[in-house]
């Protein structure tokens, strides 16, 4: 039988599944946050040479961020596959208009 | 490193790109694609956002500007790792609508409407035009690094001779590939194995210069740290504003690039492809980004004052005498400009001539939708977008000399695709968005981008005079280009960027609340929406009166014969339908506009499906569907939905049996009527002249001819038993095979030559392939050579053309064989074509037929027999009968296999 | 013995010579017209004494022709004897209700032949549809 409205709990299984969708949503808005710390603090004291640790902390937060999708596309790669799961959870694009 | 090495090396290595494109091609049409399916090869084609603008001008950028040049990957980076918010969406819509490039999508999304299809390919020809222009120069420039120890070889003049050379060489390899494929809307797998190629070589290229740089030259990466702080990058002050501006404009770029289109969406063989490429995309950009500022650290330090960084990546190992780094560097740069040249080609030609040629030349000619060949037309017109791009990249090369304005002409192009991204968005995540507000949004912000940054980029040499940007057009001051209502001192390029998109995205939010979405456009608008949800489309058509014959024949000329005739079959088949001429129900309109749409876009393909069905596309309970938005009532429908589909089908199915049987009990009603004609008509002439020679006073020669004429109708009637006793031995399956081997082209002639004694006096000519004949079959070669001479004797009986032709095509397909009668008369009727294949339904009755009408019910029969199928194909033109024979019998049951 | 004139109405050439020479003998002018589309056309030409009918026909029935004949004022008098060889019983009842004259179902006895059409053409018309006698 089809799926009737959202059942109220998943299986541990599909509830795993459901938390890392949401960490996918989220990723590119920590992405964001980071990105542009570095514009906050900035003006602080000009003229000091510090563009080596920006450097670092640019080329750090990028493979964080990358290892991070790694990781979340590892987990979310089956509920693709499974494509039914993954509709049931996309709250986000419904009734505008 | 002699120049002509170079030269030589390039040559090769374009050769080897030929090469590989080829291979790739070849194996994706042998169906040995494996690896071309692999979500690396999807990830490294990616990569053509990498330009040579980015290869060269990324160590240029951080030499001027520090690690400004970040933003133009961490954009990007941005987008791919939220991919599970937009690009999964994107690239779902793509699959589902068979979107053929980013005008299209708006067009489809905003009620197929052909004229934002035409806004944005003009956007899209607009801003791609410079960028290509750029490739050029920086290809050339790369040449001339090398050239400078060989003056007398590399004149000035030279330098545009060897861009003209490579637009050539792009040109034919675009044409080459990007059009080679019939079906213009399938995937160019061998374009997209040489870039993923070339995306290797350009990452190894920079990764090797740099760990040259980082080992070589410098001592290590401590000591490379020190090197950036006691450089001139050290002071270095990220401006948030640009920092912010340039990031957000490069992730809008990654969507909305037309050649990132293409192969983020168009060419997306997998969905999931794009899983892999969340990380391995951003991956990428970091390691090209990796090196960039130690190249440039180092180059400052070592590079004579004023030369020009853009170059550092060449000059460095130059130099350094390091020519074979040198030369690796050169195939990098190379690689970057000839896979976005290529890449942008094919997109921009495919809008050009999808949103622009066909749609005029439709308009242009009358009743198109019944006439000429269209699919010959998108090709030619896509083969000659694709020079014509490639010359007005080459054109403003010249134009623009090769000056240094063409240096920011990468953000240029960035911020002139950002203008897609409202409506683009809007589109896929509001359903409330509509036609209106995206057309105004799109050309207001197409206007203010033109005005305020694409124009004084070309330069005081351009269009606009120095007075006008310091004094504004009339000496109205509040219109300077680049200080719009008197808002001054903002970088030109964040100026431009600001009040572009945000007037861009004010106009299409406003007027999209004001104005009211059309039909079509709100059903366009759930079905990108709501992608997700189920329904893979919206369906536009109520039951038109299209003919689904004259759809099949607009359908072969499009799609190509085989492949309409493919999809027609297996639509047909769905609806329980036996044959090629599914109902025309709008489940099945919706999936051949579709299907129409992968070749010629959506506002194209709905056009012509609208001549043909004429009137209204949508029906009043289409609308409805739409109106009833609510969510609760949304699974029960769509069970509903199945169910009544399945009840639709199946009373579909009784219908047509019911219509059969209703038509076989008349028939049968009519068989031994017909039989006992068919017998009785000899027996009467046979009796009425045997009681006449009975007679003893009869002259010799009336007896003998009269005893001729018993002779003949004796020999009547025994055919007409024969045929009646094979008829009921082939039904019932009982017929004994003689299984042997022989060559197809030789059973053909066979049949021709008995044919031949039918109707001999008339000019009757075959139109055939001999090569595509030679074939082995193994069947009962008597049994198929008799369902040939029928279908030969039929055409030389009935085709009433002047000069009368039989076509026979045979087409191999996997272990099969098809093989097509086809005659130019008048074809029959169609609500005869589905019981010619019934006993004693000869069309006409005219006895000079000669036959009772056995003859197509006996080869149906043999075909059964055989393990294959006869069918009457329609839309040909004339009578044409499709034979389709396995190669080979499955088992030796002689049971019915078909 | 006059010559009486019949028009005869059958596409299979072979019976259409057969019935000729029988009745040609029996001192019958015979005229034949293979085609049910022109039959009306020779009637009304040749205004024969008796018309033998095939049934089926190339263009058009024969009980088309015979019901178009007897709606026809000057025609409608016109002895026509009907020939079929489908020879089922529903042939005969059409024919019947279609006004023919006499019928006969192929194939047929030479002597059967030449007697419904005497019969036919001896009883004249206005006395109604006389029954042909049956073989």
């Amino acid at each position: 039988m089809a799926r009737k409205a959202t059942p109220l709990f998943l299986a541990r299984r599909s509830y795993r599944r459901h938390r890392l969708m949401d960490a996918a949503r989220l990723l590119p808005i920590l992405g964001v946050v980071l990105i542009f710390l570095p514009g906050l603090w900035h003006p602080a004291d000009a003229g000091r040479a510090e563009t080596a640790s920006a450097l670092i902390y640019f080329f750090g937060t990028w493979a964080v961020l990358i290892g991070l999708a790694g990781a979340l596309a590892r987990g979310l790669a089956p509920a693709l596959d499974a494509e039914d799961e993954a509709e049931g959870s996309v709250p986000a694009t419904r009734g505008e208009a | 490193m002699p120049f002509n090495t170079l030269v030589a090396v390039s040559l090769v290595y374009v050769l080897f790109l030929f090469l590989v494109a080829f291979i790739a091609e070849r194996r994706a049409r042998r169906g040995r694609l494996r690896f071309l399916y692999s979500p690396w090869v999807y990830t490294l084609s990616l990569s053509i956002y990498c330009t040579a603008w980015t290869f060269y001008g990324a160590v240029g950028s951080a030499a001027r500007s520090g690690l400004e040049f970040l933003t133009i990957y961490l954009g990007p980076t941005l987008v791919f790792i939220g991919w599970w918010w937009v690009l999964r969406k994107l690239v779902r819509i793509g699959r589902t609508q068979r979107v053929t490039s980013i005008a299209d999508l708006i067009s489809s999304r905003y009620g197929k409407s052909n004229l934002l299809g035409v806004i944005v390919t003009l956007m899209a020809v607009a801003a791609s035009t410079p960028y290509i222009a750029l490739q050029l120069q920086s290809v050339t420039l790369s040449f001339g690094v090398f050239a400078a120890d060989t003056p007398q070889f590399w004149e000035l003049p030279n330098q545009s001779a060897a861009a003209l050379w490579i637009a050539g060489g792009l040109a034919l390899f675009t044409i080459l590939f990007g059009t080679r494929n019939l079906d213009a809307n399938e995937r160019h797998h061998g374009v997209v194995t040489a870039v993923a190629l070339e995306a290797i070589v350009k990452l190894v290229a920079l990764v090797a210069v740099g760990i040259w740089v980082v080992w070589g030259l410098a001592d290590g990466v401590g000591d490379m740290l020190a090197r950036i702080d006691a450089s001139t990058l050290a002071t270095w002050q990220l401006e948030p504003g640009r920092f912010a501006g340039f990031t957000f404009v490069s992730a809008a770029a990654v969507l909305t690039l037309p050649r990132m289109f293409q192969v983020l969406v168009v060419e997306n063989t997998d969905e999931r492809h794009l899983v892999t490429a969340s990380w391995a995309f951003p991956a990428y950009l970091l390691l090209m980004s990796l090196f960039v500022v130690p190249i440039a650290v180092v180059g400052l330090e070592r590079a004579a004052p004023g030369a020009n960084p853009d170059l550092f990546v060449l000059t460095l190992p130059l130099s350094e005498g390091w020519g074979r780094l040198a030369l690796l560097a050169f195939l990098g740069g190379f690689s970057s400009a000839t896979s976005m040249v290529i890449v942008a080609a094919i997109a921009l030609s495919t809008m050009v001539s999808n949103h622009i040629v066909t749609p005029l030349w439709l308009a242009l000619s009358r009743g198109p939708a019944e006439r000429g060949d269209v699919r010959g037309l998108v090709l030619t017109s896509r083969r000659l977008s694709i020079a014509a791009v490639l010359a007005m990249g080459y054109g403003y090369y010249r134009l623009s000399g090769g000056s240094e304005a063409l240096a920011s002409i990468g953000f240029i192009a960035f911020i002139g695709a950002a203008q897609v991204l409202p409506a683009l968005i809007g589109g896929i995540f509001w359903r409330g968005a509509t036609h209106t507000g995206a057309a105004a949004g799109l050309i207001i912000g197409f206007a203010i981008w033109l005005y305020a940054l694409f124009l004084p980029s070309v330069g005081e040499t351009g269009l606009m005079s120095a007075h006008m940007m310091d004094e504004g057009p009339f000496g109205l001051g509040w219109l300077r280009p680049q200080a719009l209502f008197g808002i001054e001192g903002l970088d030109p390029l964040i100026h431009a960027l600001v009040w572009s998109l945000m007037l861009n995205t004010l106009a299409f939010l406003i007027l999209s609340m004001l104005s009211f979405p059309g039909p079509v456009e709100r059903l366009q608008g759930v079905a990108f929406v709501n992608v997700f949800e189920g329904r893979s489309g919206a369906r536009g058509w109520s039951r038109g009166q299209a003919e689904a014959e004259d759809l099949l024949s607009m359908a072969q000329r499009i799609l190509g014969a085989q492949e309409a005739q493919l999809f027609f079959q297996a639509q047909a088949a769905g609806q329980g339908i036996r044959g090629f001429l599914p109902d025309p129900t709008p489940d099945f309109l919706a999936a051949l506009e579709r299907k129409l749409a992968g070749s010629v876009g959506a506002a194209t393909a709905h056009a012509m499906i609208s001549q043909l069905i004429g009137g209204a596309a949508v029906s009043v309970q289409d609308l409805i569907a739409v109106a009833n938005e609510a969510q609760e009532i949304k699974e029960y429908s769509a069970q509903l939905e199945a169910q009544s589909d399945e009840l639709a089908r199946t009373a579909r199915a009784l219908r047509a049996a019911n219509e059969k049987l209703t038509s076989l009990s008349v028939q049968k009603d009519a068989f031994l009527g017909q039989i006992s004609h068919e017998l009785r008509t000899p027996m009467t002439s046979i009796r009425a002249f045997s009681e006449i020679l009975m007679e003893p006073d009869l002259p010799e020669p009336v007896r003998a001819q009269y005893a001729e004429i018993i002779h003949e109708e004796a020999r009547r009637l025994t055919r007409l038993l024969d045929d009646l006793i094979d008829l009921a031995v082939l039904e019932n399956r009982k017929v004994d095979l003689n299984i042997s081997v022989a060559n197809l082209h030789d059973l053909i002639n066979r049949a021709a030559h008995a044919a031949s004694s039918t109707r001999p006096e008339r000019a009757f000519r075959f139109e055939r392939d001999f090569p595509t004949e030679h074939m082995a079959v193994f069947t009962d070669t008597d049994r198929l050579v008799q369902v040939f001479i029928n279908l030969i004797a039929n055409a030389r009986k009935y085709c009433d053309a002047e000069a009368a032709v039989l076509r026979i095509e045979v087409k191999r397909r996997k272990n099969r064989v098809q093989i097509d009668f086809i005659d130019n008369g008048a074809g029959i009727p169609k609500a005869q074509q589905g019981l010619i294949f019934e006993k004693f339904a000869r069309l006409t009755d005219t006895s000079k037929a000669g036959g009772a009408g056995l003859g197509l019910a006996i080869c149906r029969e043999i075909m059964a027999n055989l393990g294959g199928t006869i069918d009457y194909l329609p839309g040909q033109g004339g009578a044409a009968f499709r034979i389709v024979l396995p190669l080979r019998r499955r088992g030796d049951e002689p049971g019915r296999a078909g | 013995m006059t010559h009486k004139q019949v028009l005869l109405v059958e596409d299979e050439p072979n019976i259409a010579e057969a019935i000729r020479f029988i009745l040609t003998r029996a001192g019958w002018g015979v005229a034949v017209e293979p085609s049910g589309s022109q039959a009306i056309a020779r009637i009304c030409e040749e205004r024969p004494a008796a018309v033998i009918l095939d049934l089926m026909l190339p263009g058009r029935s024969g009980l088309e022709i015979l019901a178009e004949l007897r709606a026809d004022a000057a025609l409608s008098a016109t002895p026509v004897l009907m020939l079929t060889a489908r020879g089922q019983g529903r042939d005969r009842e059409a024919a019947t209700a279609a006004g023919a004259t006499a019928f006969l179902a192929k194939p047929f006895a030479n002597a059967d032949l030449l007697a419904a059409l005497e019969a036919m053409a001896g009883a004249e018309p206005a006395t109604g549809p006389a029954t042909g006698p049956h073989r």
